[in-house]
């Protein structure tokens, strides 16, 4: 499974108050947070548990598997590509 | 403590009492003031009409609003009902959450012609705002501009190229559906000053411009400067991606196109009393004259003075440090008139928390703790004494109750009232 975070995301952090791994990312707390254009889900820190889902107010938060093909497949890479920017950045 | 939380326009009101009643729960109580009979701000008035999904963090609010402690107190303007001066006396502290109540002016020739407006406007008319109701746009020209690429131009530029049979499934004005039935509007240009990878716009909102299935996405090629050079952001990689998929793209032969136009100015609007054209000029010097109907200034919203407070004309907004209002103690301010219009719904939640942050250094500093403030029952009592008529939350229910059901009628999500007139009718009944 893989859980992903949309375009439709208004950064309002309801998901990072609940995740229990801390693998949402900006966080308020974090310099790029006000430039963000919406917050990521890192895929391999997610522990799969859905917690972001019931948490998101705008219904941006969802697994991979319940999206129309294309959306999950764009989705998946505009998520992990956050971490894989960051990493490069140390 | 009491606190009264001045919401307006503006969502961050509401993420101020959240965030205040959190914090202490069971020793704050705050009056959310509202110059409207409807809350919510901009998740009412701004978020566009095909956005449902975004409105939806109104239940956040909602969850807020009936807290216990919190309550609205609707229709109530600050200079018209109450002053600046008199609500430091009747509370502990507060916060001013006004936003942005004015839509900034294109500075060329020909920008007072009827025909050309502000986005603030017009996005305030078809999202059935009671102060923009009356003043619609004619919508009879083949060809809209919007001068700016932000995602405000791509509301705009989308909302007018929607079909009347998909704006009807919408919580769109009645008076913005009318129009857009008679619309002659075929092609939305968006202009640009700066390069596409520059481009005020987001990601997520280029791609959702880029799936619409009635419209066509158009480019041209030729003022496209390419940039060869890596992404070194994840935005900036996407971006690169969204870029090269639009280039590709042929045109589908669809009625409505959105033309999206980079590295131009606007140099005059051209017209006798209505706006026939727009001069453009592109960053080499070279014009191009449009043939237009509509001219739509899509350059940022501004915030306006409230009088008794201190005001910055330049930057528009009220000049504060963390929040905390600069000579005056016990006042805040969060939102766009803290740090100027920009950003997204969720970045108002952690504005508030810095402003609510400071007013609790503030409390337990014992700065604020000497004022005398009123019951809730006196501030409605003064109110009402001197001809103001609130709108509390469950008269604003009732109306929220109203438009769910005249809108369940003719499947959309509601049917807005837009007269402030009917509103309080509804309210007061």
């Amino acid at each position: 499974m893989t859980f992903v975070i949309a375009g439709s995301c208004v950064s309002d952090y309801s998901c990072v108050e609940v995740c229990p791994a801390n693998c949402i990312h900006p966080t308020a707390d974090e310099p790029d947070y006000v430039t963000a254009e919406q917050l990521y889900i890192d895929p391999t820190t997610c522990v799969d548990c859905g917690a972001c889902v019931e948490a998101c107010p705008v219904d941006a938060a969802s697994d991979a598997a319940d999206l129309a093909p294309r959306l999950a497949q764009n989705l998946r890479l505009v998520n992990a590509e956050y971490y894989e920017f960051a990493g490069r950045r140390g | 403590m009491y606190a009264a939380g001045h919401l307006a326009e503006h969502p961050a009101g509401t993420w101020i009492d959240g965030t205040l009643v959190s914090r202490a729960p069971g020793r704050v109580e705050v009056d959310v003031f509202d110059r409207l009979p409807t809350p919510w701000g901009l998740v009412r008035s701004g978020v566009a009409p095909d956005h449902p999904q975004k409105k939806d963090v109104a239940g956040v609010f909602e969850e807020i609003a009936t807290r216990d402690g919190v309550r609205l107190i609707g229709n109530v303007e600050v200079g018209r009902d109450v002053t600046a001066d008199e609500l430091a006396q009747w509370y502990h502290a507060v916060v001013y959450a006004v936003g942005a109540r004015e839509g900034r002016r294109l500075d060329v020739p020909g920008a007072e012609l009827a025909g050309s407006c502000t986005a603030h406007d017009l996005v305030a008319w078809y999202n059935g705002h009671p102060d923009f109701a009356a003043a619609g746009p004619v919508l009879s020209g083949e060809r809209a501009v919007v001068i700016g690429n932000g995602n405000v131009a791509l509301d705009v530029a989308r909302v007018l190229s929607m079909s009347p049979e998909d704006a009807a499934r919408t919580d769109i004005a009645v008076h913005a559906e009318d129009a857009l039935r008679a619309s002659a509007i075929r092609e939305v240009v968006i202009v640009g000053r700066r390069g596409p990878e520059q481009a005020a716009f987001t990601n997520p909102e280029l791609e959702e411009l880029m799936a619409l299935d009635m419209v066509d996405i158009i480019v041209d090629g030729a003022e496209f400067p390419t940039d060869e050079s890596p992404a070194t952001t994840a935005a900036g990689a996407r971006r690169k991606r969204l870029l090269a998929e639009l280039l590709a793209r042929q045109p589908r032969g669809l009625p409505r196109r959105i033309r999206l136009m980079f590295g131009h100015n606007p140099s005059r609007i051209i017209g006798a009393e209505f706006v026939t054209a727009i001069e453009l000029t592109s960053t080499s010097g070279h014009t191009t004259v449009l043939d237009a109907g509509l001219v739509v200034a899509a350059i940022g919203y501004a915030s306006v003075a409230i009088p008794g407070l201190p005001f910055n004309d330049v930057a528009k907004v009220i000049p504060s440090s963390a929040g905390r209002v600069d000579g005056l103690a016990g006042i805040y301010v969060t939102g766009w008139i803290k740090r100027g219009p920009s950003g997204v719904i969720g970045t108002n939640k952690w504005c508030a928390r810095q402003t609510v942050g400071a007013l609790f250094d503030d409390v337990n500093d014992g700065l604020i703790a000497r004022r005398h403030p009123l019951s809730h029952a006196e501030v409605l009592e003064t109110l009402t004494c001197r001809g103001a008529s609130p709108v509390l939350w469950n008269q604003w229910r009732t109306i929220d109750a109203h438009e769910r059901a005249q809108g369940m009628a003719s499947q959309r999500p509601r049917l807005k009232v837009t007269s402030r007139h009917e509103l309080l009718e509804l309210a007061h009944g």
